[in-house]
């Protein structure tokens, strides 16, 4: 156990290369660079605002900020899916590395999973901003309160759970390429089953049982733990936390044991 | 006794060569299903032992396939061994491949401390060092330009440049020596020549006993994955051509 530490404390400038360059070739030779991380949420929340606004935005029971309701949501949603992509595709783009230099191996996907979430908090300031917008300007203001300082804790929880899809997902990538494709799917299926765009009770699901399918999904109560901080002032649902912080820890512990148990097989794939 | 540097146990690495390679579920499941999920075993390396010495420098001799890339891989940790275990005490710096740790997108400058980083070094190191890694490579012109306009040697050189100046105290070297023109050729061997006043630990694999006479003072023959001789420099590398005369015939 101190063997690995000490390895991963040897390694740790990697892990920060890594990072560095990931965030500084993503947007190299694009005119506007690093804004991008504020512009393509912006942009992209905007026309989501357009379009499902009308439809989806108008609640009679309560009323919401929609644009930062579904900005929340959207944030969140990017981070994971974004996440685990790379993750996944991480081990094999590193295959010319990794076939000549001992490196710890965890340390690509634990990259990709650590450049995503430092380009998430920078987007965050368009949150920020949103929420300054509409404090100032609108009439329907999001309740900000102490509880806003609450949001590193669903932050928190959904990193661990992409850390833990991402190893899971880059083993199985070394093996079977399909689950690139498959996952692809899976993301889109996500995005719809997870109230990002809608709210959980427009949908009016009277059937109890896809009802828990709906509630099992993690994203959804850690986003919903998010507007709870941020948008709606309040304290988190208890329940919500046990669960998403239990799936979380149970994919990460999956994740380190099918990894460490296949890693000496990589080479061999890649 | 002093501990030695590198100390090679009963390796063995079994490869499993599949016919076809099978890298999607479909063909996985229907081979699981009708049986045909079989293997051509074949042994890379087999039951091979040896030890070096501090400041020993090792020539690894053999024909094409012998395995003499899979035993450096096993050694610098890239590759597990099936069976036995290697232990290597002290900093390596393996040149299996120069620049494979290069990302091309990357600059030649943000390369060097990538590839230091690779090998585990912090940045502040690699600063101490970034102009003399610079003058070595002769690239100070294009170390703004990114990796991918390299030419391969240019590439080899960084490679070299990089891998050489962390003061390594066993350097794994695989025919990394044959790339380059003549004058970086005889550049590289004499900053390696230089390093054994040093007490450097090399690992050589070359197919030129030449070289192998002129760095090395030990020697090693695999043949099909075994080990058949070690001993002397000399006395191996006349052992290896008259096998080499014998093959011809």
């Amino acid at each position: 156990m101190k063997k690995y530490f000490r390895n991963f404390y040897k390694y740790r400038y990697l892990l920060y290369e890594i990072v560095r360059k990931n965030i500084k070739l993503q947007y190299r030779d694009s005119f506007l660079g690093i804004l991008w991380t504020f512009l393509q949420p912006l942009l992209t929340t905007i026309v989501l605002v357009i379009v499902f606004g009308n439809l989806l935005g108008k609640d009679s029971s309560k009323v919401l900020n929609y644009p930062v309701y579904l900005l929340c949501g959207r944030l969140l949603y990017d981070f994971y899916s974004q996440s685990t992509k790379r993750a996944m595709r991480s081990i094999k783009n590193s295959a010319s590395v990794i076939k000549k230099v001992y490196v710890p191996k965890y340390m690509y996907p634990l990259a990709n999973v650590l450049s995503v979430f430092v380009t998430f908090l920078i987007s965050l300031v368009v949150l920020v901003l949103f929420i300054a917008y509409f404090l100032i300007f609108s009439p329907n203001k999001p309740n900000i309160t102490p509880y806003v300082f609450l949001a590193f804790i669903p932050i928190g929880i959904l990193f661990i759970l992409c850390l833990g899809v991402g190893l899971i997902l880059c083993t199985l990538e070394v093996f079977f390429k399909d689950v690139e494709y498959l996952y692809d799917v899976f993301c889109m299926l996500l995005f719809y089953m997870t109230p990002i765009v809608y709210r959980i009770e427009q949908l009016k699901i009277e059937n109890e049982w896809i009802m828990r399918l709906f509630m099992a999904n993690p994203l959804y109560s850690i986003v919903n733990m998010f507007r709870d901080c941020v948008l709606f002032g309040q304290m988190i649902n208890i329940n919500h936390l046990l669960y998403s912080l239990a799936f979380s820890v149970t994919m990460l512990v999956i994740g380190v044991v099918v990894f460490a148990r296949k890693q000496d097989k990589f080479i061999l794939h890649i | 006794m002093a501990q030695p540097a590198i100390k090679v146990e009963n390796v063995s690495v079994l490869f499993n060569l599949n016919n076809e390679k099978i890298d999607n579920l479909k063909e996985y499941f229907i081979k699981f299903v009708t049986r045909k999920l079989h293997y051509n075993e074949f042994w890379a390396l087999r039951d091979i032992s040896f030890t070096v010495e501090k400041s020993d420098r090792v020539g690894i001799l053999g024909f094409n396939g012998a395995g003499k890339s899979t035993l450096l891989k096993v050694v610098s940790g890239v590759l597990k061994p099936t069976k036995g275990n290697v232990e290597v005490h002290g900093v390596i710096a393996p040149m299996l491949e120069l620049g494979a740790g290069f990302d091309m997108n990357y600059s030649g400058h943000e390369n060097i401390y990538l590839y230091g980083a690779t090998m585990g070094y912090p940045r502040k190191f690699i600063q101490e060092r970034y102009d003399e890694i610079v003058k070595f490579s002769e690239l100070e012109k294009f170390i703004d330009v990114p990796v991918k306009n390299y030419s391969s040697g240019m590439k080899a050189r960084l490679g070299f440049a990089i891998a050489s100046a962390v003061d390594p105290e066993v350097l794994i070297l695989d025919e990394v020596l044959s790339v380059g023109d003549t004058k970086f050729r005889t550049k590289s061997e004499k900053k390696i020549v230089s390093m054994f006043d040093k007490g450097v630990t090399v690992l050589f694999v070359s197919h030129n006993t030449d070289q192998v006479r002129r760095i090395c003072n030990k020697a090693i023959i695999l043949d099909k994955g075994r080990l058949i001789a070690q001993g002397e420099v000399n006395e191996i590398c006349d052992k290896y051509a008259e096998l080499a005369a014998e093959k011809k015939k």
